[in-house]
Order: structure tokens, then sequence, then C-alpha cells
């Protein structure tokens, strides 16, 4: 298919559910059905998304770019030269992820209609719905920081306003704010990384920038500016994709509808921060890469270990999002960079699939989260059942499911890094959070699934979905299944996945600011220049090499820790032999540290939030007595200024006027005299001043 | 006895004058006014008259003292009419009352 015709039938695929949420959202009151001519935009766009996805995955041409200029100002002074393009790319990542964000759309969508029945603002949801869709369509097929940066904040709208949906709840309304709030601390990290790459480029271009970067141009002239730059970017990817030390909104945000947490909250929005940086991974300096896989690896760690204990599904699949992404992350710092993207698209079907699971049982349940009121509904709803235990299987990396293939990677990725740098931390966490996570997971299977049930009244109740809500979980667990990727459950390369599709990017960091493994010597450099085609670095053979070594005994210690995890949780939940409580009572600070999920929101309460609090009392003091007390002192200035001044008038100015009217009146007095209207009198008063007269005119 | 000269006829004209002014100024009574008016006019005459002695002016001053007197006894029958008919409104001669215009 034409390149012309795929920037096309982008285009639509952008603007199809922006459409749907205008008329959804303005004539959802009046025509009922509004919400259906938006699913059909959805849909229309999934269709087109299979479209461009299948043409662009069967070429074999570079990415596709379209672009125009927006504004441009020419060269301005101060700034210099303003000019923004807007554009759309196409790349083999980009037609993936947006398929993916289509596919779990529609099916989200379709979950929700019976979901959301009867809700009195069906409509708006919907309307929600379709503006989340625009927006995440915009940052996967963006070009440029600009856009990207626009619909970043577009997607943190829409997810506000759908964790917000049931506003009338104040905890929904409270976790929206902090949803929103948290995540503008990273955006700001963003911003400034955007600012300075702005500054230095002159563009916003992905490629353009890239390409200035390979060609030696530095933020500042310095590698150190690189790395901070590349650490700021990577500050949006903290807030959006819940990462340590921002992490503390994912859970809250599970106040929103289910399929909404399914969509926003564990496939796509949250993935937005990863797929945000495999965008910019190249041009990450080692440093900065050391710094993602740190933050990556305490995300990974810290909410696993919380979600050990939480007794709230959401919860519990809430922190196991954040751990998963940390994953992934983590992935991304050290090197993985095929594995972390590879993750991302396996666990937004499987993450989106027990999701969808946990709202199916919560709506059979009426909207009961607690798993210590559940137990049992294996027999009840036997799709639920069965899609949720494929999909716990997937992210639990057991073979033969999709999650196994890519977490095997990542973990062998982090394995191969630490041989070849010496920094065994990032493996033992990876290998440690996978035991945790097929612990956890079977935990909340059992609990939910398996056993007597705990609440008979609601147990009774309970019925399996209806087709509409069914079908999602279908199709997502039948993709959380290894053979779309890969025809050998066992080696994720031989897949087209992996071998054809997603590549890593040439590096465009100078070569002394890399890791070691990914230096190029110089003969490689050479030997690139001549092979533009292949647009993919060249890692050291050292890291193929560790790689190679390090598959086999990734996969195993995984199995066996996996294995473990899953044996562990049957043994405490399954078949009793452990006490959960009795084992809770030994280990009683850290069951406490996890159940209280590590005083992060308290912490942040004591500090940030009382800090920003008290500020706020001083700024409020400050603006009362200061700011106020200038505005009331300048008051009363200008007030004795006038009454001075009034005062003046009354007596300066009037009193001169009434001096003068006295003194007119008292000539007149003395004066009047003389006009006695007697002619003697004026006779006298004649002579008397010819003798004056002829004495002043005596000399002549 | 020395010979009268100009000055004593000048001085007894100022004196005839003053006594005139100050009939007119002091006199309440209109008729004793117009006999001040009439002591001036008299003054002026001896003056024109000593000057008509005593200067090279020729008899022009001697002239127009005749002329005066004409006028002083047109003026005394005219002014003695005006009074007398003040006198037929007023029922007064005193000039000090008479302080209308109108009416």
């Amino acid at each position: 298919m034409a390149d012309s015709t795929l920037i096309q039938l982008a285009t639509a695929v952008l603007f199809l559910p922006l459409l749907g949420f205008t008329i959804a959202l303005f004539f959802g009151k009046k025509i009922k059905a509004a919400y259906w001519f938006e699913i059909f935009t959805v849909l229309l766009g999934f269709i087109f998304t299979i479209i461009i996805a299948a043409a662009k995955l069967s070429s074999t041409g570079g990415p596709i770019t379209a672009e125009f200029t927006w504004i441009n100002l020419g060269n301005l002074p101060l700034i210099g030269d303003l000019r923004i393009e807007l554009g759309l790319l196409l790349d083999n990542i980009s037609v993936i992820m947006i398929s993916v964000v289509f596919l779990i759309s529609i099916l989200v969508h379709s979950f929700s209609l019976i979901y959301m029945e009867g809700d009195k603002r069906y409509s708006r949801y919907f309307a929600y719905l379709g503006l989340f869709t625009f927006s995440m369509s915009g940052i996967v097929l963006t070009h440029n920081f600009f856009m990207m940066y626009i619909f970043w904040e577009l997607v943190g709208i829409s997810s506000y306003l759908l964790i917000g949906f049931w506003y009338e709840k104040k905890t929904a309304s409270d976790a929206a704010k902090k949803a929103f709030i948290v995540n503008r601390i990273g955006d700001i990290g963003m911003l400034a990384g955007i600012l300075i790459i702005y500054t230095t480029y002159h563009t916003f271009t992905f490629d353009k920038i890239f390409l200035a970067i390979s060609h030696g141009q530095l933020p500042f002239n310095s590698e150190f500016w690189l790395t901070v730059t590349g650490i700021l970017i990577f500050c949006g990817a903290i807030g959006k994709s819940a990462q340590f030390p921002l992490h503390v909104w994912l859970p809250d945000a599970m106040e929103g509808p289910t399929p909404v947490s399914a969509l926003i909250h564990a496939a796509t929005m949250v993935a937005a921060g990863v797929f945000f940086v495999t965008r910019v991974f190249t041009m990450l300096t080692g440093d900065a890469l050391l710094f993602i896989a740190i933050i990556g690896a305490l995300s990974a760690l810290i909410p696993a270990t919380i979600a050990l204990t939480q007794t709230d599904i959401k919860k519990v699949l809430a922190y196991s999002t954040v751990s998963q992404l940390g994953y992934m992350v983590m992935a991304l710092g050290v090197g993985a960079y095929q594995f972390a993207f590879f993750h991302l698209i396996t666990h937004a079907f499987f993450k989106a699939c027990l999701f969808l699971d946990s709202g199916s049982v919560i709506h059979a349940m009426h909207h009961e989260q607690d798993i210590s009121q559940m137990g049992g509904l294996r027999k009840k709803m036997p799709i639920t059942y069965a899609s949720f235990l494929i999909s716990s299987l997937a992210i639990s990396g057991i073979p033969l499911t999709s999650g196994f293939l890519s977490k095997d990677g990542i973990l062998a990725g982090s394995y191969a890094f630490a041989s070849l740098t010496g920094h065994w931390v990032f493996p033992v966490v990876g290998f440690f959070v996978a035991a945790l996570t097929a612990f956890y997971m079977f935990r909340l299977l059992i609990l939910t699934f398996h056993g007597k049930p705990r609440n008979q009244e609601k147990y009774d109740h309970a019925h399996e979905s209806k087709f509409a809500m069914a079908m999602p979980l279908a199709v997502l667990s039948i993709l959380s299944i290894f053979i779309w990727y890969t025809p050998n459950p066992f080696n994720p390369e031989a897949g087209a996945f992996l071998s054809k599709w997603v590549k890593v990017p040439e590096l465009s960091v100078p070569n002394n600011a890399r890791y070691n493994f990914m230096k190029t010597d110089i003969k490689a450099d050479i030997g690139q220049e001549v092979a533009v085609t292949e647009p993919e670095v060249i890692f050291s053979s050292a890291y193929t090499e560790a790689m190679d070594h390090a598959h086999y005994p990734a996969m195993f210690l995984s199995l066996f820790l996996a294995g473990f995890g899953i044996l562990f949780a049957f043994t405490m939940y399954q078949w009793q032999k452990l006490s959960a409580d009795k084992l809770a009572e030994k280990l009683r600070p850290l069951y406490l540290l996890s159940l209280n999920k590590w005083y992060f929101d308290e912490i942040y309460n004591a500090t940030f939030v009382a800090g920003t609090i008290g500020l706020s009392r001083f700024l409020a003091w400050f603006d009362l007595f200061f700011i106020d007390g200038i505005v009331n002192g300048t008051a009363s200035v200008t007030k004795g200024l006038s009454r001075f001044s009034g005062k003046f008038d009354n007596v300066v100015v009037d009193g001169l006027v009434n001096f003068m009217a006295y003194l007119s009146g008292f000539v007149g007095l003395i004066f009047r005299r003389f006009q006695t209207g007697k002619v003697q009198t004026y006779i006298v008063l004649v002579i008397f001043s010819l003798v004056i007269l002829m004495f002043l005119f005596k000399s002549f | 006895m020395e010979n009268i000269g100009l000055s004593h006829f000048l001085i007894i004209s100022v004196l005839l004058f003053s006594m005139g002014l100050f009939g007119i100024i002091t006199r309440r009574n209109a008729v004793m006014v117009l006999m001040g008016i009439e002591l001036i006019l008299n003054a002026a005459n001896i003056n024109f008259i000593a000057f008509s002695k005593y200067g090279n002016f020729g008899y022009n001053g001697q002239v127009m003292a005749l002329f005066i007197i004409v006028l002083a006894a047109a003026e005394a029958a005219i002014a003695l009419a005006i009074v007398l008919n003040i006198y037929k409104t007023f029922s007064t001669v005193n000039v000090d009352e008479i302080d209308r215009l109108k009416d």
C-alpha cells in the first residue's frame, strides 16, 4: 500500500475517536444512541489500524513520516528560529502500539456496554473513552515532542475525567485530583527536558534531533547535559507510567470504573511512559539509562511487595501493574529495548484481561471488591476464571504464555547487563519480583475463585457475564498465548515480532557517553555509514554473547522462582498447610509495611502535602498581612492625602476666595461712606481732591 | 497807607470765594446755597476786573464781568424758580432732605 494512503488512514485513525467524542459529548443527552456512533468510530479506527499494521509490517520500507509546518514565525529576536512542525510517524513500533491501543479500546467499549449499564452518564462515559483513544493515538503516532506533550496532557485529562467519573464519591474525586497532580510533577520535568531540547536544536521533530545528536551537537555542548535532558524527559514517564516515587496515584486511580482501569491504567496510558522512552531511547546516555534502570528496579520491587497483602482485587492488580511497568522501564535501562517493548505489548493484553476479569467479578458480586468476601467463583464464572487463569500464568511467566517470552527476555537482559557491568542488583530484583508476582497473582486467583464462598449471599447472586463482557475476556486471554508472537514457545527470537518488526534503534549518543557494551568501534562506525539501510545499533559482540549465555539460566531460574511462588500460594491459601495469619504475625513489621503500602501516602502527606499546605498557609498569611497591608496602607495614605487635599481646598483655596470677597466687602464698606447722595459732601470732596492735586502738581 | 495792588483784590476775591464755598457746603437751606454761589460768581468777577486793570488783557475782563452779572441774574431767577418748585413738591428747601430723583 502506498505510503500516502497509510498516512491518510493514520490521520483518519487519529481523528475518528475525536469525532466520536464530540458527538457523544454534545448530543449524548438529546440522542440516547449517540454513544453508538462513538463506538462505531473506534471500531472503524480499529479496522484502519489493522490495515495500517498489516501493510506496514509486511513492507520492508523505513519509517513513513508526514509533516507540515503549523506555526512559522521566522527568526525572532532572542528566541531565534521559531517554527513548529506537526506530523505523524509510522514505524513498526507505532503501528503495533496503535493497533494494540485500538484493539483493547474496542474490547473495553464492548465490555463497558454491559458493565456501565444503567449509569446516568452512560453517553458521557463513552465520550470520555473516545477522548482517551484519540489522545492515546496522538502519543503513539506523533513524530515530534510538541504533539507528544499536547497528547501527553490530553491522556492526563481523560484519565482524570474517567477516574473521577463517579465524582459524587469523595474518594473518586480525590483520586482523580491526586492522579492529575502527581502526573503534573512528572510533566514539569518532561517540559523542562523538551525546552532544553528546543533551545538546543530549534526543532521538536524526533528524527532531526537524533540526527543532530549523532552529529555531535549536544545541549550546552556537554554530555552531562544530554544525560540531564534524558532524565528530565524520563520524568514524564515516571509520572505517567506510575514509577517510583510517583507511583502513588495509580492504586488510587482504581476508583474509576473497572473497564477504564483496564484500558487506561493497565494496558495503554500507563504504558505510554514506556513507549515514550522507547521513542527517545536513541538519545539516552549510559548514565541516563542507569538512572532509568534504578527507577525501574525500585518500581518493580516496592509495589510487588505491597501487592502481597492487599485485599482489594483491583488494588492488587494496580500494584502488579506498577511492578510490571517497572520491569519494562528496567529493561529499557539495561538495554533490553526489544524485550521492554515486547513486554509492553504482552502485558497490555494480559493485564487488560485481568482487569476486565476483575470487572466481571465485581459486576457479578454487585460491586464488591474485597477478596475476603469472594471465593469459590470458579464454578459460577467459568469463562472469567479461565481467562483469569491464563492471564495469571502469563504474568507469572509460565511457558506457553506470552508473558513467559517477554519476561524471560527482560530477566536475561538484566542478567547479561549485570555480567557485563557488575550491577547484579538488577537481575536479583528481577528474579525476586518474578517470584513475588507469581505468589500474589495466585493468591488473588485462589482467594477469588477457589475454595468455599465466604459471602454466601453475594455468591448466590453471582453469575457469568453476558457475551459483550465475556467476549473481550476470551479475546484477550487468547492473545496471551505465545503463538501470536513466536512459533517456538521457548525462543521469542524465532517469531517475526522480535526478529523482523521490533529492532533496537541506532544510538545517536556520542560513543563515550554510552554503556561500554553499546559502544561501536570506529571500524564498525565506518561500516555503518555505508550500510545505512540497516538502522540497528551494533552492540558489542560481548553483549550478544552475554544475552545468549543468559538466556537459559535466566529461563530456568525464573521458571523455578515462579513455580515456587505459585506453589507457595497454593500451600498457603488452597491447601492451607501454612497459615497466612501466623506468617503475618511472625513478620509483623514487614507485614505492616506491606499492608500500609510502605507508608508512601503517609510520608508524602507529612512532607510534600503538609509542606505545600504550610507554604500556602504562610503565603496566605503573607498575603493577608503584607500584601493586604500594602494595599490597605496605600488606601490609608490615599485617604489621608485626600483628606488633607480636602482641607486645603476648604481652608486655603476657599479661604482665599472668601478673603477676596471680605476684602471687597470691607473696601466697599469704607467707600460707601463717600457716596452719601449729598451734593455738599461731593463738593467738599471735590475741593479736597483739588487741594491735594494742587499740592501734588505744585511744581508746574 | 500803601498803594492798593493786585494782591489786595485777589485776597478779597479769595475771601469772598471761600465764604461762598463755605456757604455752599455748610448751609442746609437751598436759598442760602444759592447765595453762596452768587458770592463765588462775584469773587470771579473781582478777579476778572483786577486782572483787567493790572494785566495786559485790555477790556476783555470787564466785558466778561458784565456777562457774568447778567448770567448771575438769569441764574438767580431760574434757581429761585426751581427752589420754589422744590418747596412746592417737598414742602422744604433743606437740601439734605431732598434726596429723591423720582416722584
